[in-house]
């Protein structure tokens, strides 16, 4: 019990200091955020390290917190780093992209990732992504920035009242997921039961997924934030399933986009390379501690970090942050 | 409904497993290691390290303009140096999905899975064309 106790706070107090680092070395110690260069005299690798090892955090407090890489990464590293929100937006794309390439083959090869609630699905979220980037990357930053803070705040409402549901009660599967054959069978290992699963309300959650998709190209964030809900309280598919999906959604989803700001020259490696080495080696060691922390306490430190982060965009966004 | 009660991924969904996990490791190693030819200075870069920190708090326009750097496949042609040699793995991390995509429609169509097969050739076209470029390239 104490170990567990002292494993959080060292967990708060290594993200608190790592936030609080970005802030004090963007605002000050590093030169100007954004709109000004980093005219500060440091060494090349300065910025990639500090991106290294921010990232590395984030990794660990993703895992956690139960939320994906990608959605911490562009709002934190927008706000505090001295990058320009075009190159954080490409970054984070690949970011959550090899994140779920990661994770993907695992999660397809258990079955808890089902590839045919995904094809159809991916289909339309990833057309929509590129539509999402090229409407991103023509808009004004300020504005992205104000609709990026607007999305992130939103985000942190949707963790606090969202509910989830282990298995959604689906009385009949609707007409269009018994045309796609939308159904499946797995083993729930913590009690030995096999489950049938099947979906309902698809042509709704189908319209969803145009939305999630937009927004994903946008602002560069992943969007397993939105795909859980929508598969799972929507669509009535099972939790677990509906988690491991809507991972490997976004390995189709944020590869359509990503090709959109790789070809606009979006992407910077010095930024990218040090960013998905971080946030891997972090997921690894957050699955390790995964089981000692309490894991109430870190979703609301991920909340509380969204929220500043948010807040941060936003005032960025109307040129007052 | 006649649903099929087999626990376990499906055919297709092994296959493409394994490609992804085949892809996803080569294209992570090839970055890594052309990473290490970048940052240890092994082959030069086109833009110098200590000025890179000059041009990433610039707009994508800007930073593309003055630094004159061009967009879309133009970085094939640019591999001598070693910056854009890293774009060989984020391009083949960024494909992976397109490759798995196009092996599994063989066996949906085996399967006599039409309406799949066609979902899976329709994201093939949406992704490739997505890597095209054909949505425009260069910044705002």
């Amino acid at each position: 019990m104490i170990h567990k106790r002292k494993m959080t706070a060292c967990v708060a107090a290594v993200a608190v200091l790592a936030l609080c680092t970005g802030v004090a070395f963007a605002s000050g110690g590093g030169g100007e955020a954004v709109t000004g260069m980093p005219q500060d005299g440091s060494p090349w690798w300065y910025w990639p390290v500090i991106l290294l090892v921010a990232t590395f955090i984030m990794g660990i407090i993703a895992v956690l917190g139960g939320v994906g890489g990608g959605v911490l990464f562009v709002p934190i590293i927008s706000g505090f780093f001295p990058f320009h929100l075009d190159f954080v937006r490409g970054a984070g794309l690949l970011v959550a992209l090899a994140g779920a390439l990661a994770a993907g083959p695992g999660l397809l090869r258990s079955g808890l990732a089902s590839l045919r609630l995904a094809i159809p699905v991916a289909l339309i979220a990833s057309s929509c992504a590129i539509v999402g980037a090229m409407v991103g990357l023509a808009l004004p930053t300020n504005i992205v920035q104000l609709c990026l803070g607007g999305t992130i705040l939103g985000i942190c409402v949707l963790m606090l009242t969202a509910k989830k549901s282990t298995l959604p009660d689906v009385p009949e599967s609707d007409k269009l997921s018994s045309i796609l054959k939308i159904y499946g069978v797995y083993r729930e290992e913590s009690t030995g039961e096999t489950i049938n699963w099947k979906v309902h309300r698809t042509p709704l959650g189908l319209c969803l997924f145009v939305i999630i998709g937009i927004m994903a190209g946008m602002f560069g964030l992943g969007a397993g934030w939105a795909n859980v809900p929508v598969l799972n309280l929507l669509m009535g598919a099972p939790l677990k399933i509906s988690v491991a999906t809507s991972k490997f959604l976004l390995s189709i989803t944020d590869t359509s986009a990503a090709w959109i700001y790789m070809n606009q020259g979006c992407v910077i490696p010095m930024m990218v390379v040090p960013s998905l080495v971080g946030i891997m080696l972090g997921s690894f060691v957050g699955v390790r501690i995964l089981k000692v922390v309490k894991p109430t306490f870190i979703r609301w430190m991920v909340i509380g970090i969204l929220a500043f982060a948010g807040i941060k965009a936003f005032t960025k966004g109307l040129g007052i942050g | 409904m006649s649903q099929d009660q087999k626990i376990g991924p499906s055919p297709e969904q092994v296959l493409y497993a394994n490609i992804l996990n085949k892809g996803m490791l080569i294209g992570l190693g090839v970055l890594l290691i052309t990473f290490a030819l970048y940052v240890f200075g092994i082959i030069a870069p086109y833009v110098p390290l200590d000025q890179l920190s000059n041009y990433w708090g610039h707009s994508v326009t800007e930073y593309l303009h003055e630094l004159d750097i061009p967009t879309g496949w133009a970085w094939l042609g640019m591999l001598g140096y070693s910056d854009f040699l890293n774009f060989i793995g984020i391009a083949f991390l960024a494909g992976v999905s397109i490759i798995c995509y196009m092996a599994i429609v063989p066996t949906l169509l085996k399967n006599g899975d039409t309406i799949y097969a066609v979902l899976a050739i329709l994201e093939v076209i949406v992704l490739t064309a997505a890597a095209s470029g054909i949505f425009g390239s260069g910044g705002h």
